[in-house]
């Protein structure tokens, strides 16, 4: 999926065989994959207290990137960090190919952020806070004022363009935030907590314009979220963070292998169990039903009704439990994700 | 620096001052009343080092200039705010340099203080204030020198408070002093010799007697040291706040 999103010339490498010659395609060598992001060892201190300690990952052009963890585990300061707003105390990082610490303002030409906090001017329209970061970007009119009305388009505001921000409710005006930070074509943009505090509707809302924004936009997309549900919507690859450390980085669908399976459980009226051990899935009998794990539930749950059907066997009753990261985090922390952890009286203070 | 972030960051502070009418309007009100209100009850007051100068002209190029300086502090402190709304982080991500944004800042605060101070100037004129008409441009040149010295300062502060709380404190232990120790509302000579030196010491002192000097050519000073004195302040301040305007973390 990420792959394709970008093409790599492809080399085409004669090779002498003993009677004939092969053409081989060779993909671009990992190392060659374009490193949007590279992260080494990053590591913050807030006094003795280490919000983020020696965090190493990389990120390919073109992901979107999640960064999950439980409020206070360093996501938002990590998230600083690239964005240059906080300096690191040690460790190296590389945005676009500059550092974070060495070349600020090359990076921040190259990025976008929407922060968790509001950072709108609600004494200005929504055109009048898009041209003015367009200008502070170096967009010159034509361009800023074809852009503006491109992307208050993506997120569904082009009918409040001329109404002050301090008029719009807390959706809208996450959506022009969002706007705003993709505005400038950045190659990286960072979503901080995107959803936070908003109704389960404006959040399927806000998701939809970020899927529709990683198809329109060349764009990575960083997003850190302590919601388990957004990070598995959205994200290519996740980061599971917890007290300033990532303790699993991997596609969700792997972190998801890593501790199991869907299960679905059905009763049935007939003989099945032997019908479905012959189709070789894993099948436990229990006294009143069968329980069937796998790794992709909804795929399977259709071919258990054409099997059912074709053997004259029916299937009165079917229970289907994803598995979830929320799981993934559970079997690696021992905690859930959103059980407030204030164990660490510093935590408040380091999220700001 | 960047010429086109100053621009932008000055057309933003002008587009909210012109939008805000309540608070140009509001902020006048105290100025007026210190205007109209002392300027009538010391209507036939002799102080002594005024000899043929009534007290209401006396007094007018002092409340024009405070009316520079509270409006120019206070737009430098409004960084905190932007600082509180988080709007300041979006500039502070942009690719436009801290430098330049401090300068944005003390621009576009100074020429909302400049406006405030004319505007003030003109309400005078309906207090019964008659100045030199060619002075008023003298007088502007110096209005620019306080503004930009005061917004500067304002914007040097905000860099160290952490939040709003400490807004009434500045006003209280800052501001007003200022004013009250330049010479606005009575001659500095009449101060006693121990607390005149704080008079000399303070910028604003100058500002004030270059006002009055090119308003209604009545001067304590020589107006070239005053120009000299306030237009040196500024650009101390300027670069005071453009250094700690780039040690800040945003956080």
């Amino acid at each position: 999926m990420i792959m394709m999103r970008f093409t790599f010339p492809l080399k085409k490498d004669f090779i002498e065989g003993d009677s004939s010659f092969f053409v081989v395609i060779t993909e671009k060598s990992h190392a060659e994959v374009e490193k949007i992001i590279k992260v080494e060892e990053l590591t913050k201190f807030f006094g003795e207290f280490a919000a983020v300690k020696e965090v190493s990952f990389e990120v390919e052009r073109g992901e979107i990137f999640g960064i999950l963890g439980p409020n206070g585990a360093g996501k938002t300061t990590l998230i600083k960090m690239l964005s240059t707003l906080l300096k690191p105390t040690s460790g190296r990082a590389f945005v676009a190919g500059y550092d974070v610490v060495k070349e600020p303002q090359k990076v921040r030409q190259n990025i976008g952020i929407v922060f968790q906090e509001p950072t709108l001017d609600v004494e200005l329209t929504a055109r009048e806070n898009l041209d003015f970061h367009g200008r502070i970007y170096g967009m010159d009119r034509r361009k800023r004022e074809k852009r503006i009305s491109e992307v208050l388009e993506l997120v569904g505001l082009s009918d409040k363009a001329d109404v002050l921000v301090k008029k719009f409710s807390g959706g809208m005006q996450r959506r022009l935030e969002i706007a705003r930070g993709f505005m400038h074509f950045p190659k990286v943009l960072f979503l901080d907590e995107p959803t936070l505090g908003l109704d389960v509707q404006t959040r399927r809302n806000i998701w939809d314009y970020i899927e529709k924004l990683r198809r329109d936009e060349d764009v990575t997309i960083i997003l850190t979220t302590h919601y388990i549900e957004e990070a598995e919507h959205l994200c290519d690859r996740v980061a599971i963070i917890d007290f300033g450390k990532i303790i699993a980085l991997d596609t969700v669908k792997n972190l998801k292998e890593r501790i199991g399976k869907d299960t679905i459980e059905i009763s049935v009226n007939g003989e099945f169990e032997s019908i479905l051990r012959k189709e070789k899935l894993s099948v436990v009998r229990t006294a009143e039903s069968l329980v069937l794990s796998t790794s992709d539930g909804e795929k399977l749950i259709p071919k258990l009704f054409s099997l059912a059907q074709e053997h004259g066997v029916e299937i009165q009753s079917v229970k289907f439990k994803k598995s979830s990261l929320e799981d993934v985090f559970v079997l690696l922390t021992g905690r859930r994700i959103r059980e407030e952890s204030a164990s660490h009286p510093m935590l408040r203070r380091i999220r700001r | 620096m960047e010429f086109y972030g100053v621009y932008i960051l000055w057309l933003r502070d002008l587009k909210r001052y012109m939008r805000a009418r309540s608070r140009i309007i509001g902020s006048l009100g105290m100025p007026i009343f210190f205007l109209a209100f002392l300027g009538m009850g010391f209507r036939r007051a002799q102080i002594p080092s005024l000899e043929g100068i009534s007290y209401i002209d006396f007094l007018a190029p002092g409340v024009v200039s405070m009316v520079v300086l509270f409006t120019g502090t206070f737009s430098g402190v409004s960084v905190v705010w932007d600082r509180q709304f988080g709007f300041l982080r979006e500039i502070m991500v942009s690719p436009i340099s801290r430098t330049t944004i401090a300068l944005g800042r003390t621009l576009g605060g100074a020429t909302t203080a400049i406006l405030q101070g004319f505007l003030m100037l003109v309400v005078s004129f309906a207090i019964g204030f008659r100045p030199d008409f060619l002075g008023m441009i003298y007088s502007l040149a110096f209005m620019v020198l306080i503004a930009i010295s005061f917004t500067g300062m304002g914007i040097a502060i905000s860099t160290i408070m952490e939040d709003i709380h400490g807004f009434q404190l500045v006003i209280n232990f800052f501001v007003f002093p200022i004013f009250f120790l330049s010479g606005a509302l009575f001659p500095v000579e009449e101060f006693p010799e121990y607390i005149r030196f704080l008079t000399y010491l303070n910028p604003l002192t100058y500002g004030v007697d270059g006002m009055r000097w090119s308003l209604i050519h009545f001067s304590e000073f020589n107006p070239i040291i005053d120009f000299i004195v306030i237009g040196a302040f500024s650009v101390l301040v300027i670069l005071i706040s453009t250094i700690l305007f780039n040690r800040t973390e945003v956080g």
